[in-house]
């Protein structure tokens, strides 16, 4: 047990460094990097945790694809120079007040629920196995699954729509225009 | 959770990475040795008896090379990228079997490291995340060429991972595991290649691309890009994107072998587990004669067209083949 503790410790410490990181690195593709090293922890964390499913899930999902996706955009836009001045002025003292007032919410929320019995008890060990969660999404909870899938579509037609739309209509009037002398 | 239990894993687990490693340095000579055959050539003869010298001649010749590091590279990063695309091919071959169970000195010890219930998800999960090693080495090399090297690489592995993901789905759905040692137990009358000969095909054409073997390697077309990704690095680093190269040669075939091929089962296998291993080296071989023999045969494929055969062909077609043989299973009260 006390190296459960221990692991979730070091690991702990290792996803709030690296979510630090993140947003404090000056060039973008230290930023992203960091994020994949927090995405890669927290999956340590669901492995402690008992869920393996989810942890695999999270890296190849999280790690694996879309982060690959924005190091690809950062440097295919050669962006990871980000400028030394703020672009947002004053943002840097609202974060703080904010900050204030969400851990005054925390040190509340601990007071008012009496802090540690508010702990749920352990799920069974075939809670996080691949059967289970399948089962789960396609019984219980059928139509979130569905929406969220038909949302996903949805979008990945309008991305479509996006990279297209006006390139598409300007190449055919182009080609309609000039057919005639770009035959050669 | 004993000593020795710990004890045994680090044996096997220290038994397979020197097995992928000296693996390394042999299907080098492999390829080599084969390639050199199909063009009527000899292949390296010279150091030892037939060559077999050759991979250690490299390597030597590889450590006292001077290390180069480009001026206005991320040192950082530059160092790291090659560790980071070795270790994903070092340990992807841990969900893999290579036998039932043998007794050795009395003790009853399991042939493979570690038979994980989600062992699939776990291959899909270090192929996704072994895109970085190679786009962060053209990228922080400081030089076009490597940068577009590492963009193609990783644009390639990104659209094929798909089609390879959906693939490896098949042998799940039919054994109704994702533990390889399952998937290879159900394989005990047939072989899922037989019964799924698409799978099968879209797994290996998907594998070649996601390891940028040839026909797929874009990301280091010499012609167009000098070397692609390590065209900065020199001395062991490049010895260790080399190394990362064969070794998912390796892992591929194993994985290939244990997902289609009935991995470690053969004539006899009930009888005598110890020839577990031998029935997955020898496919294995035959895999990587066939990934080498393609390489000598097919010329490079255009990035345009190896993009669209991902997305429009491999892709749906995996997608299809999944489709069907759910519809099949179900129907026939599997």
């Amino acid at each position: 047990m006390l190296i459960t503790y221990l692991i979730f410790g070091v690991f702990g410490l290792v996803v709030a460094a690296s979510a630090l990181g993140m947003l404090l690195s000056r060039n973008a593709v230290y930023s992203a990097l960091f994020l994949v090293l927090n995405f890669a922890t927290v999956a340590v964390l669901y492995l402690i945790l008992g869920a393996p499913f989810i942890a695999l899930v999270q890296i190849t999902v999280y790690a694996g694809s879309i982060m690959v996706l924005f190091l690809f955009v950062i440097m295919l836009l050669g962006a990871e120079k980000m400028p030394p001045g703020e672009p947002l002025r004053g943002h840097r003292w609202l974060a703080i007040v904010f900050g204030l007032v969400f851990l005054a919410e925390l040190v509340l929320f601990l007071i008012y629920r009496g802090g540690m019995q508010a702990v749920v008890n352990a799920p069974s060990l075939e809670f996080g196995s691949p059967a289970a969660v399948g089962m789960m999404l396609f019984q219980k909870y059928t139509l979130p699954f569905e929406v969220t899938g038909f949302i996903l579509v949805v979008a990945t037609v309008g991305a479509i729509l996006f990279t297209r739309g006006e390139g598409f209509k300007s190449r055919k009037r182009t080609l309609g225009i000039t057919s005639g002398d770009k035959a050669e | 959770m004993d000593g020795t239990m710990i004890l045994e894993w680090l044996i096997k687990s220290l038994i397979l990475i020197l097995t992928m490693t000296v693996g390394f340095a042999y299907v080098t000579l492999y390829e080599r040795k084969l390639l050199a055959r199909i063009q009527v050539r000899i292949g390296p003869n010279r150091a030892g008896p037939f060559g077999v010298l050759q991979p250690v001649a490299d390597g030597i010749k590889l450590i006292f090379k001077e290390e180069l590091t480009p001026t206005n590279a991320d040192k950082l990063i530059f160092i790291l990228a090659p560790v980071l695309t070795v270790i994903p091919a070092l340990i992807i071959g841990a969900v893999v079997p290579w036998g039932t169970e043998v007794s050795i000195f009395g003790r009853v010890v399991k042939l493979y490291l570690a038979d994980i219930n989600i062992g699939v998800l776990y291959l899909m999960a270090v192929t996704s995340i072994s895109v970085y090693g190679l786009a962060l080495a053209g990228w922080s090399s400081n030089n076009k060429y490597a940068t577009l090297g590492g963009l193609r690489a990783m644009a390639q592995m990104i659209s094929y991972e798909l089609a390879l993901g959906f693939a490896m789905i098949v042998p799940v759905m039919m054994a109704g595991s994702m533990s390889l040692v399952d998937i290879v137990e159900s394989q005990k009358s047939i072989w899922f290649a037989v019964v799924q000969p698409l799978a099968f095909v879209i797994y290996f054409i998907a594998a070649l691309a996601e390891i940028n073997r040839s026909p797929f390697d874009m990301p280091e077309a010499e012609q167009e890009l000098t070397a692609g990704y390590h065209t900065e690095y020199s001395g062991m680093k490049f010895a260790l994107f080399f190394m990362a190269e064969y070794i998912k040669m390796i892992a591929i075939s194993m994985i290939g072998a244990s997902l289609f091929l009935g991995g470690y089962r053969g004539p006899f296998i009930d009888l005598y587990p110890a020839l577990g291993p031998l029935y997955l080296f020898i496919k294995v071989v035959v895999i990587l004669f066939v990934i080498i023999w393609i390489r000598a045969t097919l010329p490079r494929i255009r990035y345009d067209r190896l993009m669209q055969f991902g997305w429009k062909i491999l892709f749906p077609l995996a997608l299809l083949n999944v489709f069907i043989t759910a519809v099949v299973l179900v129907w026939a009260g599997g």
